[in-house]
């Protein structure tokens, strides 16, 4: 449940559920935004769900940040163990064009490429949130042997369809951009298509996520079929 | 196709279509873009006649430099900028908040934006542009809206869908006010900083860095002392606030912030103050002051109706 709602500047709510990053308080969080989305209450014009907090814009021209808090603190949040929540596939490829940083996540991890890939693949993963860069879904959580820090020094282009690890988090690049995470292979797969203006991400946040591992051929092939 | 446009003869340093922006997507990652300075956004369409959230061409720094081609239209630039209109032999300097008629094979030669950075050219008609979730708005970092994302390019042409009727020339004299005060509402992580910081924060002077642009204004001045961590667990941003990261110079989120993120957030931009933070060019030195909400929301509200007052005289 929300601990503590503040302002975010004048024209924003900080619902704060907790410190932790886990399942079940994130999937409070989203909770509560599936049932403000679906209000459709008059000024709020953004939601941005993470981990353990909700931030909450609105227009100051149409209301404030009184009128937004009361409407939250009296909302009854359903329940959304939802059917829109879907399991998805993912192929990655992680041969060595892709993964960049497998040299790195040996030394750290201290685990051989196999191993690292064993641990990775054919797990569910779960999405707490997407953003950052359009349709960039995180997801969670590694196996705790497989925890890296980030780069110390981010790329200044990291390539589109990069899937990358950082602590307890996989996330996946969906298009070129700078990033620091270690990058372990690449889909194919098109995570955010902004001309499907209805569903432009492929991953949502309370989706869950299994990474299938494919060879080069296949990924090469894979647009083409 | 169309027989009025625009042909780009030069396209400047980061010229792109806007309009009011894009809502209801932080949480897939995409921001709200939209023009960065909305009050001269909206004097510019008022000017020529047009609904106040169409789209209108916004520059930077250097504007472009255009050909029109097709029926009389009527433009106009708002923000503090230097252009010129050439007819023929003859070469015009024009002014800003005034709509001038413009006629097949005239130029507008927009040089530079004048100690600020954004300017707006609207056109009395309608731009034939695609739209994405109900907006025009570039964000050339996500390659969304329209001309793909991009920004204006060298040897294009834009195309008008309509031109409006009503070709009232329209004058106002505004005067862009400068402000070396930055009014600012504490952020969540404000006590993540040194009884220090906090004081550097409020007290010192801070210079706004090359390194800004549409996404964020960097700034530089003395170091902001992190006491507790140097990362929070990511979350949701907004624009005007204020991070501060590892290195204790601070930095500013703009109109296409990523929607996330993982520094701890010292402070806010009051909403009254964001139209003019945005024109604060590299170079210029900000003084952050502490004000509390309801002085935040009063002094918004007025803003607000200076805006709508300025917009009626029109």
């Amino acid at each position: 449940m929300i601990k503590n709602i503040s302002n975010l500047g004048d024209a924003a709510l900080y619902c704060d559920f907790g410190n932790e990053v886990n399942k079940s308080i994130n999937s409070h969080v989203i909770k509560y935004f599936k049932t403000i989305k679906e209000k459709k209450f008059e000024g709020i014009n953004n939601l941005t769900p993470s981990y353990n907090k909700l931030i909450i814009s609105f227009d100051l021209k149409k209301t404030n940040f009184k009128e937004v808090k009361h409407y939250v603190e009296n909302i009854d949040a359903k329940d959304s163990q939802d059917i829109n929540s879907k399991k998805l596939e993912i192929p990655v490829c992680c041969h060595e064009n892709f993964s960049m940083d497998i040299k790195r996540l040996e030394e750290i991890l201290k685990l051989s490429r196999e191993k690292i890939l064993e641990n990775f693949l054919n797990k569910e993963y779960f999405c707490y949130m997407t953003g950052f860069i359009a349709g960039m879904p995180f997801l969670g959580d590694l196996d705790e042997n497989m925890r890296a820090q980030r780069l110390e020094t981010p790329r200044v282009k990291v390539p589109k369809g990069s899937v990358a690890l950082t602590e307890q988090f996989a996330n996946i690049y969906t298009f070129e951009s700078p990033g620091g995470w270690n990058i372990l292979g690449n889909t194919p797969l098109d995570v955010f298509d902004s001309s499907k203006e209805d569903k432009p991400n492929l991953i949502n946040p309370g989706d869950t996520v299994i990474f299938k591992e494919i060879t080069l051929d296949q990924y090469k092939n894979y647009n083409e079929q | 196709m169309s027989s009025n446009y625009l042909d780009i003869i030069r396209p400047g340093i980061n010229t792109t279509f806007q309009d009011k922006g894009r809502d209801h997507l932080y949480h897939i990652g995409i921001p709200f873009s939209g023009a960065m300075d909305s009050r001269n956004y909206f004097i510019a369409n008022k000017l020529v006649n047009n609904d106040l959230d169409s789209a209108v061409i916004e520059f930077a720094y250097q504007g472009p430099h255009i050909k029109y081609s097709g029926e009389k239209i009527n433009f106009a630039i708002t923000g503090d900028v230097i252009f010129s209109i050439k007819r023929k032999d003859t070469e015009i300097e024009g002014n800003c908040y005034e709509s001038y008629q413009i006629e097949n094979g005239d130029e507008i030669n927009i040089i530079s934006t004048n100690k600020s950075v954004y300017g707006y050219l609207a056109l009395g008609g309608e731009l034939d542009l695609k739209f994405q979730w109900n907006s025009c708005s570039v964000n050339t970092k996500a390659n969304i809206g329209s001309n793909d994302g991009k920004k204006l390019d060298v040897g294009q042409r834009v195309n008008l869908k309509k031109i409006n009727s009503n070709k009232d020339i329209k004058k106002t004299n505004y005067i862009n006010t400068k402000i070396e005060n930055i009014r600012v509402i504490k952020g969540t992580n404000f006590d993540y900083f040194s009884e220090v910081g906090k004081k550097i924060f409020f007290e010192k002077e801070f210079t706004v860095t090359k390194l800004s642009d549409r996404m964020g204004m960097r700034l530089e001045g003395p170091k902001i002392d992190n006491i507790v961590n140097t990362n929070i667990k990511s979350e949701g941003l907004i624009k005007g606030v204020i991070q501060v990261p590892a290195d204790g110079n601070p930095i500013i989120m703009l109109s296409d912030h990523g929607t996330i993120g993982g520094y701890p957030k010292i402070g806010v931009v009051a909403s009254v103050d964001y139209d003019r933070l945005v024109q604060m060019s590299p170079g210029s030195k900000i003084k952050f002051k502490e004000i509390n909400l309801s002085d935040a929301e009063t002094l918004f509200k007025l803003y607000e109706m200076e805006t709508q007052n300025l917009l009626s005289q029109i």
